[in-house]
């Protein structure tokens, strides 16, 4: 859900920009250094996948549908980093070439979506796989949890704002229990979703998975000579 | 959730709002919704005024009323939201057409509402009179850092196709009899999306390769 114009009062607004505008800068920083003369190619091609994913819509039953929010997932393939350059950009393109989200919330969508679902999904996930036995199978479940973690701190960190700098008195009690429960529900859609196309690339194309690296099995090239019987090779 | 975005604001003109520096209209455009923001909603005659000046600026722009109009649905979900607040804020309850509400979450949300909408309709005069090109260079000319833009402009040059493949995967899906009713069938659609993950990755790639091989060097050429 993108924060309009007019919900957070104008030094939110303002603080939230500093705090994103921070975030973006030293992630621009971090994948820099990670992907080198890369760092423009394939952040936006990736970008532009979350964009599209978030147009896919997962029919719940009853005629409705939701779609993917996307911050774990990009935090998982990609990487922190270049996970928080791909969502604030497709947040920033949502915002002039949609309307979607208003001008001077954009920091604070940056903020919620951005940054505290994509480093909250990225510590649950690095969390998880240091305690977990390093398997390849497990990385889409940890994905998952992952993403149903970050949709609830997201969550969270959304009340807290509204705490400090909502422009209605609505109880807080109230308002914690309703976007608590609401994502808590939003969150299993977010995880499910996460941890089945996770599951599928990680079937494929592992390699591209940058949640897996650390428990990739090495595949050493295997030199065969011609002449010389395969060591190991299946009849085809 | 807002909804899905299946097609760009564009819409060509040649006024002079359409013509005006880039940089310039995203300038006016952040001016003109901080100020909203930040008027007190109590001071009614300031939004009056703030409507009025937004109505010229989108009559100067020569695009047609219905046209935006058709294209504030975006903003249904906070007016669904700002409808429920006198239901749900505390303090002194007032009457309503014959329900009671909440005195100051009333106020909120004809605040929320009024300036939710002036913000939604000053973006998208912006994003309707302004070539997604043309927003990119005005972003740069106001110091957004040019990594950014660069994702930016590499995001908007392959949504099509990247939007487009989509399609192509949605199609080929529909052609073999699949249709999503419930959840039961989010496996397929998670596979769609993971396919679709992996061959923008390797389209990054490529393109990543076709720049390189042409001289690229992670600096934009002037």
């Amino acid at each position: 859900m993108h924060v309009p114009d007019g919900f957070l009062d104008i030094s939110t607004s303002v603080a939230t920009g500093a705090v994103a505008a921070a975030g973006v800068g030293l992630a621009l920083h971090r994948a820099r250094r990670e992907l080198d003369d890369r760092a423009v190619p394939l952040p936006g091609l990736v970008a532009t996948f979350v964009f599209a994913a978030q147009m896919l819509n997962f029919p719940v039953g009853a005629g409705t549908s939701g779609h993917l929010l996307g911050g774990a997932l990009a935090a998982v393939l990609v990487g922190p980093a270049t996970a928080v350059l791909c969502l604030s950009v497709v947040l920033l393109v949502q915002c002039l070439l949609f309307a979607d989200g208003g001008v001077t919330a954009i920091g604070t969508n940056i903020t919620l979506m951005g940054m505290v679902a994509v480093v909250g999904a990225s510590v649950v996930f690095w969390v998880l796989q240091s305690l977990l036995p390093k398997r390849e199978g497990l990385v889409a479940p940890i994905a998952a949890v992952a993403a149903y973690a970050s949709v609830l701190l997201t969550s969270v960190v959304f009340v807290a704002l509204y705490a400090v700098g909502g422009t209605a008195p609505v109880p807080l009690d109230t308002l914690t229990t309703a976007m608590l429960g609401w994502h808590a529900l939003i969150g299993i859609g977010e995880a499910v979703i996460t941890g089945l196309v996770v599951a599928s690339i990680v079937a494929v194309r592992p390699d591209l998975v940058h949640g897996a690296r650390r428990v990739l099995k090495s595949r050493p090239v295997e030199i065969r000579t011609p002449g010389a019987p395969p060591a190991q090779e299946v009849a085809a | 959730m807002g909804a899905g975005h299946g097609h760009r604001l564009h819409y060509h003109g040649h006024s002079p709002i359409h013509r005006a520096r880039p940089e310039l209209k995203l300038l006016a455009l952040l001016g003109f919704v901080l100020t909203v923001v930040a008027t007190p909603i109590a001071w009614r005659p300031a939004f009056v005024g703030y409507l009025a000046a937004l109505l010229v600026v989108v009559a100067l722009s020569d695009v047609p009323a219905t046209y935006l109009l058709k294209r504030m649905v975006v903003e249904v979900p906070f007016l669904v939201f700002a409808a429920l607040l006198p239901f749900v804020s505390h303090g002194p309850r007032t009457d309503v057409l014959g329900v009671t509400v909440s005195e100051p979450g009333l106020a909120a949300a004809v605040g929320l509402a009024v300036k939710a909408t002036l913000g939604v309709l000053a973006s998208l005069t912006l994003a309707s009179t302004t070539e997604p090109r043309d927003l990119l260079v005005g972003l740069e000319r106001l110091r957004v850092p040019q990594q950014l833009v660069q994702i930016m402009s590499f995001m908007v040059r392959y949504l099509d196709v990247v939007g487009d493949e989509l399609r192509r995967m949605r199609i080929a899906l529909a052609s073999r009899g699949f249709t999503a009713r419930d959840p039961r069938h989010w496996p397929v659609i998670g596979r769609s999306a993971g396919a679709l993950f992996i061959r923008s990755y390797e389209r990054g790639e490529r393109v990543h390769l076709a720049m390189v091989s042409r001289g690229y060097t992670g600096e934009r050429q002037p």
